[in-house]
């Protein structure tokens, strides 16, 4: 069998006495997307953020391409982080650099690349991504929330990453521009033919980015499996999570009044 | 029941804590400053922007320094006939301990700020996250180039703090209480020893050290949306202020407390 792209096992996060991951276990497979649902607080967030080292992960392992990732040192995770590319959820621009300078940034301190074939590259992922080269010049805060994450997805897919990480990529959106983001999402990950994690909680953008969809509760993953099974899960929780319903076994953590 | 002891022990631990990721930042922070990558064209902006922007707040309050010291020496001295030391405690006053400590505070108050803010704010809105997935260390790139210009920035703002700063008193000397010019800048000059200037700007460079990582490492360390970047703003502030001073005791402590 082949060596799964992303693989996690038993991985535990907690933040003082509040445990957010309680044994996550998943893999993805090269070139295949894999989208994990479920409420706001369960952990999809904490999960990236312990592939990408940006929390260190109290117990378990994590893979990349067979590589144990926790246990490396920091240049050979920096090392690692070459091969991925991140959509965040905030698109997260940087405010002080003109808009081409935040596509290409991973180019020019990521591989070293000179600032004119940076540019050349940027410009290029902007009309990828449906935007104008004139856009480029723009400030990030001179752009709308649609177009911010349209640049953070150029920015995604700038240094053709072999890994993509989408936070929430619809969030904020109407439901048009979210459904451009999805198209755009698709087109560009089978471009490059990249391995993608996506969380989100919206089933119309997980519907249409995944190959395969997992669903996170209590820090665990409770059900996975192709999207086409999703209707058909037989799981409760995941019924009442993609039907939006108030009643079910999911318990939200609301004041009873 | 709420015990005493429990609280203060709380306290006591959490201080400690703070100390110690204070110094793990501090120390990590200066390890980048000898490896490369160098960002120099983020280091002159940073030096722009804490030297040359705060030129006009940091002049003004010597000027205005400097001129009071010299009123109140004057008046002061006259009680005993010594309105000839004027000029020499105004220069030693202005560049021992006014022209340092004043424009350091003026500063912290200008930059600790701004760089808690800035920092904070991409720390809430995930651009230090995003610049790690970048492949870019975050400490390296933001935090390197802010300590180097504060460093390099803060004795270039003190030299020129103190000699506005024996203007000012030179002005209202000479001009309003009848002070020789000439004899103003000689007992000037006879009194500045090189100490004096050295230990000026050796606290120049620690207050621009302390300015540059209290704003850094409370802004760095921001969480908890708008409310967190304000209160990282607040403490980057208050903390500047309080280390600058103990900072300014200590080293004065060290240079002058064998005279006498």
């Amino acid at each position: 069998m082949a060596t799964p792209m992303i693989s996690l096992s038993s991985v535990t996060k907690s933040f003082g006495n509040k445990a957010v991951l309680n044994g996550v276990d998943f893999s993805v497979e090269k070139g295949k997307s894999l989208v994990i649902i479920g409420g706001s607080g369960t952990g999809k967030s904490v999960t990236l953020k312990c592939i990408l080292g940006l929390l260190k992960a109290d117990e378990g392992a994590i893979y990349v391409d067979g590589t144990d990732i926790v246990r490396l040192s920091n240049s050979e995770r920096k090392q690692v982080l070459t091969r991925f590319g991140m959509l965040f959820q905030s698109a997260a621009l940087f405010d002080s650099i003109s808009v081409w300078e935040n596509v290409a940034f991973g180019l020019i301190q990521g591989k070293g690349l000179n600032k004119k074939d940076a540019k050349e590259i940027a410009i290029e992922k902007l009309r990828r991504v449906g935007l104008s080269p004139d856009v480029g010049l723009l400030s990030p805060s001179e752009l709308s929330g649609g177009m911010q994450k349209r640049v953070g997805l150029a920015r995604a897919i700038a240094t053709e990453p072999e890994i993509i990480f989408f936070d929430e990529p619809t969030t904020g959106l109407d439901p048009i521009m979210a459904d451009i983001i999805n198209d755009l999402i698709v087109e560009c990950v089978q471009d490059l033919g990249a391995t993608t994690l996506s969380i989100t909680h919206d089933m119309a953008s997980a519907r249409k980015i995944a190959d395969k969809i997992a669903m996170l509760y209590n820090g665990k993953i409770i059900w996975h499996g192709d999207k086409s099974q999703i209707d058909t899960s037989g799981n409760e929780y995941v019924e009442q999570f993609i039907h939006g319903r108030a009643q079910g076994p999911i318990e939200m953590e609301l004041l009873k009044r | 029941m709420v015990n005493p002891l429990a609280i203060i022990g709380r306290v006591f631990i959490a201080a400690l804590a703070e100390v110690g990721n204070l110094s793990q930042f501090a120390a990590n922070a200066v390890s980048h400053i000898i490896r490369p990558p160098f960002y120099w064209r983020l280091t002159l902006q940073q030096m722009w922007l804490i030297g040359y922007n705060s030129l006009p707040v940091v002049g003004l309050t010597a000027l205005f320094t400097g001129a009071a010291l010299a009123q109140q020496i004057f008046v002061g001295g006259s009680r005993f006939n010594a309105e000839s030391v004027v000029p020499g405690v105004v220069v030693i006053a202005i560049v021992r301990e006014l022209g340092p400590v004043l424009g350091g505070l003026m500063v912290a108050g200008r930059v600790s700020s701004a760089m808690a803010a800035e920092l904070g704010t991409m720390r809430v809105t995930e651009q230090i996250d995003a610049l790690t997935t970048l492949s870019t260390d975050p400490i390296k790139y933001l935090v390197v180039p802010r300590l180097i210009a504060a460093v390099a920035t803060l004795p270039l703002l003190v030299l020129i703090a103190n000699i506005i700063g024996v203007l000012g008193g030179f002005l209202i000397g000479t001009e309003r209480l009848g002070l020789n010019a000439g004899t103003y800048l000689k007992v000037t000059t006879d009194f500045l020893e090189q100490a004096d200037v050295i230990s000026s700007l050796v606290k120049a460079a620690v207050f621009g050290f302390i300015i540059a990582l209290m704003g850094s490492y409370h802004g760095y360390k921001s969480s908890g949306g708008a409310q967190g970047v304000g209160k990282a703003t607040t403490n980057a502030v208050v903390s500047a202020f309080i280390m600058i001073l103990l900072a300014n005791l200590i080293i004065t402590v060290i240079v002058f407390g064998s005279v006498g």
